[in-house]
């Protein structure tokens, strides 16, 4: 097998496009899930595609899209097919009703996605039966199974899952009390907060938590909600009582990245995802990685181009070899105000485009990349959050170093 | 309420209670030509502490000799490593290790091993700090010495309830979930069970109630100052993801104190790491276990943390999965409670820690009650042991192709995080008290037991109950 994908979301079908327009003859893609797609399939609701398709779609047809181009250009859709192992050689193991086997690839790229941070990573305390979700389990519930799970909902975090679910569950007739965000600002995107809240006339209650969930029974009866102060440590004597039998949590999303570790593939302890060249691959010759399980993005159409990227580099590894330079690579660093910039390191003399998010928000921000003390490039911009990623283009000559930094005035 | 009574059959023992006691009461008098019932008032088997607890079966040293206790946790220890190859449930012989960080307190070290001396158990060594570290680089720094006791083990507690509850419906017994016990009356050494519209007859009962113990047995007493009553004490528990499963091999416990063993860490059979618990009384006004009890608090999780950095350096607790907790039931006296207060009916009350460890034990003990009575014989036909659901992501690849070659729905796998398939699913649907709702099937699968606690898997489980049970999506989502 020349090219194997892990995962049949945006990121594996987009990557898988592109591997084919290359030219490459032998793409497979592997999807744990009856239909490709990913979670794409869940979001009923517009927004997707503007990039990429230049106009407003849904997820489903979004998905549906790169559905429709990959079997036309001839890639191979496992479905059904969970990976179980995989490693530092490219062996993939993995399961399907059709049974169990192993494939050598020449090339790996992965696309497994993310899952949600639980309750139990939050240690909220209190009642611990029915009534609890995070936010995309209850879409899956809400868009693809048709079930409604409760009436009065408090939404904790402002994810754009969780505002999504807000504006969701209002339109299926639940009163959605408010949402509860921990943080001075959403990390969520602006333009979400505007149409899932803003025009249902849903609170959103910055620097805010729950501190206890109370139920009978199985029930959810209630969760208490303080303010917190700029330790973000709850103010006790402010907790306040909200009747609700629905609390969703949209409070983090966290790269799957337990196959990644098992080829030993080297993670961020910032992302959580794999540490990338520009051309996307793993410290693990043959392996990328790209969309979600590298780092989470906010837009699938920004996945999209960052698969495109992956296929290309996959196909020009398997035809070439590497073209990474250990001795010559440049690390890339997060400066002053910055979470995080992806890719983690940059090879001499080449154009590339560093995304990164910011670790607050910064009004009046100046954008600025150096190596050294010396200036590549300066962006200006009105506001910056954490909530939309940033994207800087630069050709990094002779660099020896490269940090991307925010300034405010 | 209905007012129509509904007359079951006779039996010669009702067991009430489907936690490790119950259900290891079943299977020991399933050897016998009994007819034997088992009513649980929650919607499974092993809801109550069994669910939640420490998992782990105590070498048997710290218990005061001549105790109940002492004696039937030395001998329960002895029987689980056996038990759980008989019956095919997780147990893992990892050890334990008392920790003592004040030369002060050393004495209580020899103490607990004067008594290992009294109860007879094997294998329990007093070891220095070096050793220590050596064996266990996390334990905080300043140990001074510990006691190191080889014998003991870690189990899935309600792996191994749910192991004799269907080894012992394989052997004949019934098993009635949700049926809350609500009279008992004694009449012409009969006794009537009530439970709500239902009357169920036996000969002989045993009280095997946990938290609600005090409770089942005061319906026979004569009047109030014949009441028994337990003290229901809450701990509350960390379970970290797998992923640090090495952080510490042996079960480390520190000096115990008034309040019982203290705080733990330990790995778990099930390859995750716990930590707890604490020990709070509840105040008790109501008669079973509610939502209420069992929730975790602010002040007891911070308690557990607290204690909990006293033992080891490092605990990588942004891996914590879930918290959770559990009530014991407490004894005024301190030890287990077996007797026959009236004839026919046989206690099992305040069975907290070691209570696990020595319930295989108790159940004999139970059952030698109940036999003396009803004079049995065995059974010529009795299966003696219990196949496990699989192991999916354990087996080696061999042994999945050969599975999925035999049922295709091995080869669709429901759960990522633990790697269980849809085969397995149906199976702890299927089998003897099977699951009925999505919390069964974590304790019988580990499906939703992972890192994702379900958000991806238990959509899909809610299809297959659907398909196995009928049951409408209202019901799986609000039990």
């Amino acid at each position: 097998m020349e090219l194997l994908i892990i995962g049949g979301g945006p990121a594996g079908l987009s990557a898988a496009i592109k591997a084919k327009e290359q030219g490459l003859a032998d793409v497979c893609v592997l999807e744990r899930n009856s239909h490709m797609g990913g979670i794409l399939n869940q979001c009923i609701h517009h927004g997707f595609g503007l990039h990429i398709f230049d106009e407003e779609l849904t997820g489903p047809e979004y998905a549906q899209r790169l559905i429709d181009r990959a079997l036309q250009l001839g890639v191979k859709f496992m479905n059904n097919t969970m990976v179980t192992d995989l490693d530092e050689n490219r062996l993939v193991t993995y399961v399907s009703p059709n049974g169990a086997a192993q494939v050598q690839a020449n090339a790996v790229i992965l696309g497994m996605g993310c899952r949600e941070r639980t309750r139990g990573a939050l240690r909220i305390p209190g009642f611990r039966g029915r009534g609890i979700f995070s936010a995309g389990t209850a879409q899956a519930l809400v868009n693809m199974r048709g079930y409604v799970p409760g009436k009065r909902v408090v939404i904790l975090g402002s994810g754009d899952i969780g505002l999504i679910m807000a504006r969701r569950m209002s339109l299926e007739g639940a009163e959605v009390i408010g949402v509860f965000e921990l943080n001075s600002f959403s990390s969520g995107l602006k333009r979400n907060i505007v149409q899932c809240l803003d025009d249902y006339g849903i609170p959103l209650h910055l620097s805010h938590t729950v501190t206890r969930i109370v139920g009978e029974n199985y029930n959810l009866t209630g969760v208490y909600v303080a303010p917190v102060d700029e330790t973000r440590t709850p103010i006790y004597a402010q907790e306040e009582f909200i009747p609700c039998d629905t609390l969703l949590l949209s409070v983090g999303l966290i790269p799957e990245n337990e196959l990644s570790k098992k080829a030993g593939v080297q993670l961020s302890s910032v992302t959580g995802g794999a540490i990338v060249n520009s051309d996307l691959s793993t410290n693990v010759n043959g392996i990328f990685s790209c969309g979600n399980v590298l780092h989470v993005h906010d837009l699938a159409d920004d996945v999209t181009l960052e698969a495109y990227r992956a296929g290309v580099a996959a196909v020009d590894f398997i035809r070439n070899g590497t073209k990474i330079s250990q001795t010559n690579k440049i690390a890339v660093t997060a400066g002053k105000n910055v979470c995080y910039v992806s890719p983690n390191f940059v090879q001499p003399n080449e154009e590339i485009e560093l995304l990164f998010r910011s670790d607050g928000v910064f009004r009046k921000a100046k954008i600025t990349v150096k190596d050294g003390e010396n200036v590549i490039k300066t962006l200006k911009r009105r506001v910056v959050a954490p909530g939309e990623m940033e994207k800087v283009k630069i050709n990094t000559g002779n660099m020896k170093g490269c940090t991307v930094a925010i300034e405010t005035e | 309420m209905s007012n129509v009574l509904e007359v079951s059959e006779n039996y010669d023992t009702i067991i009430i209670g489907g936690g490790i006691v119950g259900c290891a009461a079943a299977w020991a008098l399933s050897q016998y030509n009994l007819r034997v019932l088992l009513l649980e008032s929650n919607n499974d088997i092993t809801c109550g502490a069994t669910k939640a607890n420490s998992g782990i079966v105590h070498a048997g040293y710290d218990c005061v000799p001549g105790t109940l206790k002492a004696k039937l946790n030395a001998e329960g220890a002895k029987m689980f490593p056996m038990l759980a190859k008989q019956l095919d449930f997780p147990l893992k012989v990892n050890g334990s290790m008392v920790l003592c960080f004040d030369k002060a307190e050393h004495s209580h070290i020899e103490e607990l091993y004067d008594r290992s001396v009294k109860n007879g158990i094997p294998e329990v060594e007093i070891i220095s700090a070096e050793q220590a570290y050596q064996l266990e680089p996390n334990i905080a720094d300043g140990l001074y010495s510990a006691l190191l006791a080889k014998t003991a083990a870690v189990i899935s507690p309600w792996e191994a309830a749910i192991a004799f509850a269907e080894n012992a419906a394989t052997n004949g017994v019934q098993f009635l979930i949700e049926t809350k016990v609500t009279n008992i009356t004694a009449d012409n050494g009969l006794f009537e069970v009530f439970a709500d519209n239902q009357k169920f007859i036996a000969k002989t009962l045993i009280n095997a109630a946990g938290t609600s113990s005090a409770y089942i047995r005061n319906f026979l007493a004569k009047d109030k100052s014949d009441y028994e009553e337990i003290i229901p004490q809450r701990g509350q528990y960390f379970l970290l993801d797998n992923a640090h499963k090495n952080f510490v091999k042996h079960t480390l416990f520190q000096l115990p104190d008034n309040s019982g063993k203290g705080v733990l860490v330990a790995p778990t059979a099930d390859g995750n790491i716990i930590v707890g618990p604490n020990s709070e009384n509840i105040s008790k006004e109501v008669d079973f276990t509610t939502a209420e009890d069992v929730k975790t608090t602010k002040a007891g999780l911070a308690d557990v943390l607290e204690k909990i950095a006293i033992s080891v350096k490092g605990l990588p607790i942004n891996g914590n999965i879930t918290t959770f907790a559990g009530v014991r039931a407490k004894h005024s006296s301190k030890d287990f409670v077996i007797d026959e207060p009236f004839p026919g009916f046989v206690n099992a009350l305040g069975i907290d820690s070691p209570g696990l460890s020595a319930a295989p034990a108790i159940a004999l003990m139970l059952t030698k009650l109940i036999t003396k009575k009803l004079h049995p014989t065995k059974k010529a036909d009795y299966v003696a042991t219990r196949r496990a659901i699989q192991r999916f992501g354990e087996l080696s690849f061999a042994e999945k192709q050969a599975l999925i070659a035999e049922n295709l729905k091995y080869g669709h796998v429901v759960c990522r995080c633990e790697t269980v398939t849809e085969a397995d699913i149906i199976d702890a649907i299927r089998r003897p008290v099977g699951a009925r709702n999505l919390d069964a099937i974590k304790r019988r699968t580990r499906s939703q037991a992972g890192r994702c606690q379900g958000g991806f898997c238990s959509l899909k489980l809610t299809d297959i109950l659907q398909n196995e049970l009928g049951l409408s999506e209202e019901k799986i989502w609000s039990c």
